[in-house]
């Protein structure tokens, strides 16, 4: 990356601003692509411990440990991994556990990859039947403050919320035969 | 047959009981925190004595283990203890890899392995077909692995598990019996609040 690309914040950034500005600790994440650049600067960051998954349930455990010890976790997952968190959610609802799920979608905008579409499209309506929280992201711009207002109504209110980052947003995965 | 960990004579069965197991893990347990997962192992924490730190998991199956390493991480000044079944620490296999990765050297996680699912009317579970929970655990980098059969054994662990500093994973073969259920707080806000209380986190 460039000393330019890297001078230029993007939403990317902003959302790790505000993982910054609520005192996130823990990042509980299975990676996917559009996390990446995230993924990198919270690596970076020694004041938050990252712990890879080896499947998104995991998450809801974690984030419901850190609280109980204290801290603020977050997850970093992909639209298809919302659906192993479901049952886990059980946790979360059971004890007001707050949570903040940041979820790069896949399966719409311009997706390539079919097996993709079936937990795509459903991922928004799968959280709510479990009463998360959910926002959307669209535009690059209102990124780092729907993250801060996801985390701010999830931790003052022992909630769990999730904020869906739009394929259109990061861009639609390009495949090359 | 009497002492620590034996309970009733069960015959020429070697395997321990898990209400003097538990009794055994958590006496002198000085400020270590606990976590037990779905089913049998809550009930033997809260016969073994309520608790503010105890957590006990009365859903979430497969999660105990995550629990533990969550909360090790917060709070790297506390001793964190695990105590989970072997259908429990099944279900969430993967989080011996993901813990394996981590290493937290204040976490311990002890399965109490009978082979069974209790709760449910003791249909087998894997364990009882061979599979090693300590297998599993060694190969996923956890180097402090210790499988439980005996008396002595489980002494030599209760004592580790007073002063250890790095992450501890040990199976304890227990009896197949179903002691009387001790039922502790269900309301999970009112387990979760006293807990963060006693920590000063609330």
């Amino acid at each position: 990356m460039t000393e330019l690309a890297t001078a230029i914040a993007d939403w990317r950034d902003d959302i790790f601003a505000a993982l910054r500005a609520a005192e996130i600790r823990q990042v509980g994440y299975v990676p996917d692509a559009g996390h990446s650049r995230l993924l990198e600067l919270c690596n970076a960051d020694p004041a938050i411990r990252m712990v890879s998954l080896t499947t998104e349930e995991e998450g809801i455990g974690l984030a419901a440990g850190a609280w109980l010890g204290g801290q603020r976790a977050a997850l970093l997952m992909q639209s298809s991994g919302v659906g192993n968190c479901i049952n886990l959610l059980s946790l979360a609802k059971s004890c007001r556990f707050p949570m903040t799920m940041l979820v790069t979608m896949r399966g719409e905008w311009g997706e390539f990859n079919p097996w993709q579409v079936p937990m795509g499209t459903k991922t928004q309506a799968a959280l709510e039947l479990m009463d998360v929280l959910v926002y959307r992201v669209e535009r690059a711009e209102e990124a780092g403050e729907t993250v801060t207002a996801a985390l701010d109504i999830a931790f003052n209110g022992g909630l769990v919320s999730a904020v869906l980052l739009a394929q259109r947003l990061i861009g639609a995965k390009r495949w090359v035969k | 047959m009497s002492g620590l960990a034996t309970g009733p004579a069960k015959g020429n069965d070697p395997r321990l009981d898990r209400r003097a197991a538990m009794r055994a893990l958590l006496d002198g347990r000085g400020d270590m925190l606990l976590v037990t997962g779905l089913g049998s192992t809550t009930y033997d924490a809260a016969a073994a004595g309520d608790d503010e730190r105890n957590f006990y998991l009365w859903g979430a199956m497969g999660a105990a283990a995550m629990v533990g390493l969550g909360l090790a991480i917060a709070r790297p000044d506390r001793r964190v203890l695990v105590v989970t079944g072997d259908g429990e620490m099944l279900m969430g296999l993967g989080a011996l890899a993901t813990v394996g990765v981590q290493r937290p050297p204040n976490l311990a996680i002890v399965v109490f392995d009978n082979g069974r699912y209790a709760e449910t009317g003791m249909q087998p579970s894997h364990t009882d077909s061979g599979v090693s929970l300590c297998g599993v655990a060694r190969s996923c980098g956890i180097d402090a692995v210790y499988d439980i059969a005996e008396e002595t054994a489980l002494t030599e662990l209760a004592a580790r598990l007073r002063q250890f500093d790095r992450t501890i994973f040990a199976r304890i073969a227990i009896h197949t019996d179903e002691p009387p259920r001790v039922l502790p707080i269900r309301d999970g806000v009112l387990l979760k609040t006293r807990f963060r209380r006693a920590l000063g986190a609330e």
